[in-house]
């Protein structure tokens, strides 16, 4: 990318006429004043680090059954304390509406007979699970941990760009980031006031126990339920398990009697309250779902709809997340909360609507289209990097189709600068901060995973395709 | 605790107690067949080190041409058929530790992770003589700080008592073996013990096991086979003494029922086993036969195995 290419995109740090931005004056300072070495070496300790406490991904489709990292970058991703405050307001707003979305999905559907969400987007949605109709989990919430993934396109525009309250991953990150971050640049911290994030998993035990059955003791147990060593997250699982101070449990050390949860103890079968689950619905009962699942735990769903355990996230959410749901977050929040929306979406087109599929199809070239159930920065298309070839096929796909996708303009993500191999060189960002309801309250640890697309000009920064991280640092300007 | 964590940490601390001892097998067959033949005698080292670590059969069959140093170093160390070779006990010990990351801590786990990730460094293929020496050497200390830091940083509670009953399990057991092997190459029933010859032999054993100066310490004397035995099994002062870990088995054991507020076999089938050791002396042993001590030793040893994963790990 030219220089020229390069000052049309809003950097965090640098301003274009050389100044540098609130926040990040101290860190530009300490840049320009290191060796080259120093910041080399300092990398290598970080993937020294990494590779030592064993912060690993699996790759699927990578049969060698490799443990990769993800790559860290050593320069910190910085918000105002200001700007995030308003992040915040936005971010509990949205995660508000979308628990009021999902229980009404399940429960009488308001928004459909006001004729502002169509139906077939509730009941046709892959993620849609029947099972959960009239059925209202404990404490009312169905969402009690969402991602939210956000990016920025100037110094006041903030735009969700995807909502995930499923299972969403990648927070340990943030916490092992920080702590990395913490051993590798003690002079940084010495000399800026950082928000904390090592609390989030007290705030999520916290979360997790606001949330438990009436049937459980004022001392909830709860657990954590992984697929085991060899899902991609399992790093992820062990290690919020072990800062709770929970069991990390597999489905075959759980199992249902008498529609209660138990797990095998050395001391015999001892009851389960709250399970956060890591697993993907179709996968949690293979006598409900999936029967084929070897994950899961016969009569899990039985106990739920007893009301004798909390799954957490309930069963059925993705209802709120989807790609199709998400254009019309704008009037959810209105239609629940009252309230116009703090934090804007970026402006989508429904190819499902014929006028707003004609307008994709002429600009294929400067739109991304994404899938609508897809994840993982798979089953999209990146119009302006994209071959006419490339371009021809998806339109065919988009024709047979419409349904299946949204398309949006390809954003001007912010960047800020990384550590590469040629030296700092601004690459582009986006933000996941975490959100967390319980039934009492909400609660969003200053900060998130930024994850960066290390390639040059990529805007790509899922770590499947070669993203990186960067610890997120809430400053007190 | 989870009977699923409890398995794992009993069978982590097994796996690396065991790549331990396998790699101060190799490392005294590797110092024996240094030397010349007038010192160490006629006995092959190898084929030792091989009914040591309990694989003869599958190794004769893979290796018909015999115990080789290149073979019994291939076998014992990397063979990707040994499920118990040194290499594949880190992998498992690993992998246990990774499925109960949450039972572990962290220094413990480091230790194994980068253990594990040397070891995947290294080319075991046409290997050096000095590398080798290295990388026994490394296992040996890996198992040391692991056996430290889990002393030094795990809580007090079943789960540090099941991680420490597969090291004593698991110790006893590889004990006894060596123990029953060594003798019966070097005790012919007919020839005079003692003389120089077998002098190289006798330390060995000790030095396998980590005694060799701490023998001098309690004896006082020469390197004598009985005076070994003894040293060996019944001394409750020799830490890898089968007496030893059986009083430790009986300590966590009695912890673990203590809070769990039970008992059952396994804490029936560690005393009298202890009971046996404390009261046994050593001319007995020897009078009903040394080899027949040691097979019922290894048995008992194997049935308190199987009561600990039928009361608690299953």
């Amino acid at each position: 990318m030219s220089a020229a290419a390069a000052a049309a995109f809003f950097d965090e740090m640098n301003i274009p006429d050389g100044g540098v931005r609130a926040g990040y004056e101290a860190i530009s300072e300490w840049l320009k004043q290191a060796p080259r070495e120093l910041l080399v070496n300092r990398k290598l300790e970080a993937e020294h680090f990494f590779r030592r406490i064993g912060i690993t991904f699996n790759v699927y489709g990578d049969n060698q059954g490799t443990e990769r990292l993800i790559p860290f970058d050593i320069v910190p991703r910085v918000l105002t304390a200001a700007e995030w405050q308003k992040l915040v307001r936005g971010l509990e707003q949205r995660v508000k509406a979308l628990n009021a979305f999902v229980a009404d999905s399940y429960n009488g559907r308001e928004i459909v007979a006001a004729g502002i969400v169509p139906e077939e987007l509730i009941l046709q949605n892959p993620a849609f699970q029947p099972e959960m109709t009239d059925f209202m989990p404990p404490g009312g919430i169905h969402v009690h941990i969402a991602g939210i993934d956000i990016v920025r396109v100037d110094a006041d525009t903030f735009y969700v760009l995807e909502d995930n309250a499923r299972t969403p991953s990648g927070v340990s990150y943030m916490l092992e980031n920080r702590e990395a971050m913490m051993r590798l640049m003690p002079e940084l911290f010495g000399s800026l006031r950082v928000a904390p994030v090592d609390n989030y998993p007290d705030a999520l035990l916290e979360t997790l126990r606001s949330v438990a059955p009436r049937s459980a003791s004022r001392d909830p147990t709860v657990v954590l339920l992984t697929p085991g060593p060899f899902n991609s997250a399992y790093y992820e699982h062990s290690f919020l398990a072990d800062k709770m101070g929970v069991e990390l449990v597999e489905g075959r050390d759980l199992l249902v009697r008498d529609n209660v949860v138990y797990m095998r103890t050395t001391e015999g079968p001892r009851r389960v309250d709250v399970i956060y689950r890591r697993i993907d619905d179709e996968y949690l009962d293979p006598i409900a779902f999936n029967p084929g699942s070897m994950l899961g735990v016969p009569g899990l769903m039985s106990a739920y709809k007893a009301g004798n355990v909390t799954i957490s996230n309930a069963i059925g959410t993705g209802v709120g997340d989807d790609k199709a749901i998400y254009s019309y977050m704008p009037e959810i929040i209105e239609f629940y909360l009252g309230e116009k929306p703090l934090l804007s979406n970026v402006p989508t087109h429904r190819c499902r609507e014929p006028e707003a599929l004609r307008y994709v199809l002429s600009r294929l070239h400067e739109l991304v289209v994404k899938e609508v159930n897809g994840s993982g920065g798979y089953g999209m298309l990146v119009g302006p990097h994209a071959t006419k070839a490339e371009r021809d096929t998806f339109a065919a796909k988009l024709k047979a189709h419409p349904d299946d996708f949204i398309a949006q303009p390809t954003l001007a993500l912010s960047t800020v600068p990384c550590f590469v191999d040629s030296g700092l060189a601004p690459r582009h960002v986006d933000l996941r901060p975490y959100v967390l309801c319980g039934a009492d309250g909400v609660r969003c640890v200053p900060g998130g995973l930024t994850r960066v697309a290390l390639k040059e000009g990529s805007l790509v920064v899922n770590s499947s395709q070669g993203g990186g991280t960067k610890d997120t640092w809430v400053v007190e300007t | 605790m989870l009977s699923r964590m409890a398995d794992n940490l009993y069978w982590l601390s097994r796996y690396t107690e065991r790549a331990e001892n396998l790699a101060r097998i190799l490392h005294v067959a590797q110092r024996l067949a240094a030397l010349p033949s007038a010192y160490a005698g006629a006995s092959n080292e190898w084929e030792s080190a091989i009914a040591t670590a309990a694989c003869a059969d599958e190794f004769k069959a893979l290796y018909p041409d015999g115990a080789t140093r290149e073979n019994v170093i291939r076998y014992i160390v990397d063979s990707p058929t040994n499920p118990s070779s040194i290499k594949a006990c880190i992998e498992t010990a690993r992998s246990n530790a990774r499925a109960v990351r949450t039972g572990i801590t962290s220094e413990m786990w480091e230790i194994l992770n980068e253990g594990w990730n040397e070891m995947r460094g290294i080319e075991f293929d046409g290997i050096s003589q000095s590398a080798l020496t290295q990388f026994l050497q490394r296992v040996q200390q890996m198992s040391l700080r692991f056996d430290g830091a889990a002393y030094r940083t795990m809580l007090r509670s079943d789960q540090y008592w099941f991680q420490r009953l597969g090291t004593f399990i698991e110790r006893a057991d590889n004990m006894a073996r060596l123990l029953d092997v060594k003798y019966h190459l070097l005790l012919p029933e007919k020839e005079p013990v003692g003389g120089g010859l077998d002098y190289f032999q006798w330390s060995s054993i000790l030095r396998s096991v980590n005694a060799l100066t701490s023998y001098h310490w309690v004896y006082r004397e020469n390197v004598k086979p009985w005076l070994v035995a003894d040293f060996l099994i019944l001394r409750p002062e020799q830490p890898r003494s089968l007496i030893s870990c059986y009083m430790a088995l009986n300590d966590y054991l009695d912890q673990i029922a203590e809070r769990y507020g039970r008992q059952g076999p396994a804490q029936h089938i560690a005393r009298s086993t202890t009971a046996r050791l404390q009261n046994a002396d050593m001319d007995q042993i020897f009078q009903s036969g040394l080899h027949e001590f040691l097979v019922e030793f290894i048995e008992d040893n194997n049935r308190l195995g199987a009561a600990i994963t039928q009361q608690y790990l299953s």
